[in-house]
C-alpha cells in the first residue's frame, strides 16, 4: 500500500482529535506494543493510512454500565436458572429457591438496564414490533419476553408454595431458555463491525457462557449451605476453565485485534477477571464444602470476576472501534492475502509457469 | 425466513434488493456515483443537505484538519467533504510554468514574458530562470497533493444497520435505498456499531439515529437529491445504479489512460463484502486515506456461524451444569 509521511501516534488517538499533528491521509505506524510477554512479538509491524487518525467505524453509543451490566446480569440469570432446576431435581431446596430468586432479580435488573439505555425508553415496546432473525437484539428481546416471566413465575411460585406443578414447569422452562439468554448476548456483541467483537464471534459465546456459569455458581456458593455446594463448586471450576480457555483461544486467533483485550481498560479488566475467577474457583474447590465463610468469599470473587469479564469485553470492543488501526490493518491484510491467492491461481493457470 | 441464506439475503451479490424486500413492481435501484477527481471541496452538498433535510447544526469547531471542520458523517452531518493533504510528488502534469496567465488575461498573444512574472511570483524565495519550475513553497513545502471527497451513506446492498435493527425502523425503499423511520426508532443504538462505514449515528439530544435518506422525499417526486443538485462540478452524480456503474467504469479507464494510476472505483463491485454500495466512489488513493474501510464486510455475513457457536455454547452450558449435578447426585446432607 502507499502511505507516506507522518500520522497517528502509536498509542492511538481516541478521545481526542489528532488533526493538528496528523496530516491527512498519511500513514500511521502500528508498532510492537510494549508487551509483557514474548507472544506480542508475533504482531507484525503494520503501516496503515487513516483520515487524520479518525476512527473508521462508529463506536457503540451504549453506556458501559447499562450494556456490560446487561451482559453480566443476563448470564447470571440464565445460568442461575439451570442451577435452580438442577438443585430442585436433586433435593437441594435452599439452593433451588435462592437461585430462582437470584435469576428473577438479575433478569429484572438486566431488562431495566436495557430499557434505560434506549435513546427513547418510552418506545421500548417497539422491540416486540417485529421478530427479525438477523437482529440478535430482536431475537434476544423475544427470548427475554418468554424467559423473564418463566423465571419470575418459578421464583414467586416457589416462595409462595402455590401451584407446585406450574412452578415446576416454569422452573424447567427457565432452565431450558437460560443458557440461550446467557449465550445470545455474545452474538449481540459480535454482530457488529466492532473488530474485537466481530472477529471473536466464534469464541465469544463460550467466553460468555463460561463467565455465566462462574457467576451463577458464585451466587449459589454465596447463598447455599455448604452441604448443598457440590454442584456449584463443580460449576465454578467448569465455568472458569471454559472461560479462560475461550479467552486464550480468542486472543491467539485475533492477532493484533487482541491488543485491546490486553491493554488499557479492557486489558486491566480482563486480567482482573482472570485473577478473580481463578482465585474464586480455587477457593471454592478447596474450602467450599467445609467453610461457609470461604464459600461466600469465593462466590463473591467469582461474581466479581464475571462482571470484570463483561466490562473487559465491552471496553476492549469500544477501544478497537475507536482506533482505526483495528479496522484498517486486518482488512488490508485480507485484501493482500486475496491478491496473493489470485496471483498464485493465475501463475498456476499459466502454461509452463 | 428459511430463504435468508439460500437467496443471498445475508451477504453476496444480490441484483434486486428492493424486490427481495417485497416490492413487486418497483423503480430501478437509484444511487450515487461520487467522482472525487472533480470534487473542488466547495461543500455545497453539505449545505444543501442540511438545508433540505433541516438537519440541525452540530458544533462549530476549528480542527486544523485542512479545510475540514465538519470532521465526519454523523447524525447531524449526512454529507461530509473530506480534505486530504499529501506530501508526495505529483504525477507528471503538463508543464505550464512558461505561461504567463496575467499576460494571457491582458490579451497578449504570447504570455511567456519572463519579466512580467517576477512581480507576481507567490514564492518568497522567488528565483530566476530554470528554478521557476519549482512549485512555490511558502512554508517550506513542495509537492502538495490535495484530495477532496464528499462522503455519504453507502446505501449498502446488504445493509448491516437495517439487518440488525430490532424494531424495523430501518427499511429498504422501493428505490433500493436504506431509510430510518423516525417514529419507530427507539434509540437502541444497535445500528451504530453495526455499520461497517461508521455512517449512522445517534443524535444525543434526541436519542434516535439519523443518516442520509438519499432524499427519499425528493425521489418520490421525481427530483434528484439535494446534494447532487447542488454539486457544481457533477462530482456527485445521481441516477439508476446500473447506468452509474457503466459511467464510472468509463471514467476510471479515462483517468488511468491519462496517467492517474491511483484512480480506482470503491464500492461498485456487487461481489464485495456488502454486496456493492448504492452510493459508490471514484477515489484517487487508498480508501483508508479518505477514512473509508478498505474491505468492508456486512457483519451479518457471519451470523449463521455466530448462532451456531452460540447454540453450541448454550448447549455446553446446559450439559455441563447438568453433568455437575449428575456427578454430585442427590443431596447427601440428610
Ligand atoms: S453505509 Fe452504514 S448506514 Fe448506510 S446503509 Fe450501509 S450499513 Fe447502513
Ligand atoms: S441524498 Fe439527500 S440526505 Fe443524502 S446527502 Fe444528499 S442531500 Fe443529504
Amino acid at each position: 500500500m502507499t502511505v507516506s509521511g507522518s500520522g497517528v501516534g502509536r498509542d492511538g488517538v481516541y478521545g481526542e482529535r489528532p488533526g493538528r499533528e496528523a496530516p491527512g491521509g498519511q500513514g500511521a505506524r502500528t508498532g510492537r506494543r510494549r508487551g509483557r510477554k514474548g507472544e506480542q512479538l508475533m504482531v507484525p509491524e503494520a503501516e496503515f493510512g487513516s483520515y487524520y487518525g479518525r476512527p473508521v467505524i462508529n463506536a457503540p453509543t451504549w453506556a458501559p454500565l447499562d450494556i456490560a451490566g446487561y451482559f453480566f446480569l443476563g448470564g447470571l440469570a440464565g445460568a442461575g436458572s439451570v442451577l435452580a432446576a438442577g438443585a430442585q431435581e436433586t433435593g437441594r431446596p435452599v439452593m433451588a429457591r435462592a437461585m430462582k430468586v437470584s435469576s428473577m432479580a438479575a433478569i429484572s435488573a438486566s431488562a431495566a438496564a436495557l430499557v434505560h439505555d434506549l435513546g427513547r425508553p418510552e418506545r421500548f415496546a417497539n422491540m416486540l414490533r417485529v421478530l427479525r432473525p438477523t437482529s440478535p437484539m430482536s431475537v434476544g428481546s423475544w427470548l427475554l419476553s418468554v424467559y423473564g416471566p418463566a423465571a419470575g413465575a418459578a421464583a414467586v411460585l416457589d416462595a409462595t408454595g402455590k401451584l407446585p406443578r406450574v412452578g415446576r414447569a416454569a422452573t424447567a422452562a427457565a432452565a431450558l431458555l437460560g443458557p440461550a439468554v446467557a449465550a445470545y448476548t455474545a452474538v449481540l456483541a459480535a454482530d457488529t463491525a466492532v473488530p474485537a467483537w466481530h472477529e471473536a464471534h466464534r469464541e465469544l459465546p463460550f467466553v460468555f457462557t463460561g463467565s455465566a456459569a462462574a457467576a451463577a455458581s458464585g451466587m449459589a456458593l454465596a447463598v447455599s449451605p455448604t452441604a448443598e455446594n457440590g454442584p456449584a463448586v463443580a460449576g465454578a471450576v467448569l465455568g472458569t476453565v471454559l472461560e479462560s480457555a475461550a479467552v486464550r483461544r480468542m486472543e491467539q486467533r485475533l492477532g493484533m485485534v487482541a491488543e485491546p483485550y490486553r491493554e488499557g481498560t479492557g486489558g486491566r479488566l480482563m486480567r482482573a477477571a482472570k485473577g478473580l475467577g481463578v482465585a474464586g474457583a480455587a477457593g471454592a474447590a478447596l474450602f467450599g464444602h467445609r467453610s461457609r465463610a470461604a464459600a461466600v468469599v469465593s462466590g463473591a470473587a467469582l461474581l466479581a470476576g464475571s462482571a470484570c469479564t463483561r466490562f473487559g469485553v465491552f471496553h476492549a470492543g469500544v477501544a478497537s472501534a475507536k482506533d482505526p488501526k483495528y479496522t484498517v490493518v486486518p482488512q488490508r491484510e485480507r485484501l493482500r492475502a486475496r491478491e496473493q491467492e489470485r496471483q498464485r491461481a493465475a501463475a498456476a493457470a499459466e502454461p509452463g509457469a | 425466513m428459511s430463504s435468508l441464506i439460500g437467496r443471498n439475503l445475508l451477504a453476496g451479490a444480490e441484483p434486486d434488493p428492493a424486490g427481495d424486500a417485497g416490492y413487486g413492481d418497483h423503480p430501478p435501484r437509484m444511487g450515487f456515483f461520487t467522482d472525487t477527481s472533480v470534487c473542488i471541496g466547495c461543500k455545497a452538498c453539505e449545505v444543501a443537505c442540511k438545508e433540505w433535510n433541516a438537519v440541525p447544526e452540530d458544533g462549530l469547531e476549528l480542527t486544523g484538519m485542512s479545510y475540514d471542520n465538519t470532521q465526519g458523517l454523523s447524525a447531524d452531518t449526512w454529507r461530509h467533504v473530506a480534505f486530504v493533504e499529501q506530501t508526495r510528488p505529483l504525477p507528471a502534469a503538463p508543464d505550464h510554468s512558461g505561461v504567463d496567465v496575467f499576460a494571457l488575461a491582458a490579451g497578449e498573444p504570447d504570455g511567456s514574458a519572463a519579466g512580467a512574472r517576477d512581480s507576481h511570483s507567490a514564492a518568497p524565495q522567488a528565483q530566476q530562470g530554470a528554478d521557476l519550475t519549482v512549485v512555490p513553497s511558502p512554508d517550506g513545502r513542495t509537492e502538495l497533493r490535495w484530495l477532496m471527497s464528499s462522503d455519504v451513506c453507502k446505501h449498502c446492498t446488504h445493509a448491516a444497520c437495517l439487518d440488525v435493527c430490532p424494531t424495523g425502523a430501518l427499511f429498504r425503499t422501493e428505490f433500493g435505498t436504506v431509510v430510518v423511520q423516525e417514529d419507530v426508532c427507539n434509540g437502541c443504538g444497535y445500528c451504530v456499531p453495526a455499520c461497517p462505514y461508521g455512517v449512522i449515528d445517534q443524535r444525543p439530544s434526541d436519542g434516535r439515529v439519523f443518516k442520509c435518506t438519499l432524499c427519499y422525499d425528493r425521489l418520490g417526486d421525481g427530483m434528484e437529491p439535494a446534494c447532487a443538485k447542488a454539486c457544481p462540478t457533477d462530482s456527485i452524480q445521481f441516477g439508476p445504479l446500473e447506468e452509474l456503474r457503466e459511467r464510472a467504469a468509463g471514467r476510471v479507464a479515462q483517468l488511468q489512460a491519462a496517467g492517474e494510476s491511483g484512480a480506482r472505483l470503491y464500492g461498485e463491485d456487487p461481489d464485495d463484502g456488502v454486496g456493492g454500495d448504492g452510493a459508490f466512489f471514484l477515489l484517487l488513493d487508498e480508501p483508508e486515506v479518505y477514512g473509508l474501510p478498505p474491505d468492508p464486510v456486512v457483519t451479518t455475513r457471519d451470523l449463521p456461524s455466530m448462532w451456531r457457536h452460540a447454540a453450541l455454547a448454550a448447549g455446553g452450558l446446559l450439559g455441563g451444569l447438568a453433568a455437575a449435578f449428575a456427578v454430585f447426585g442427590t443431596d447427601r446432607k440428610g
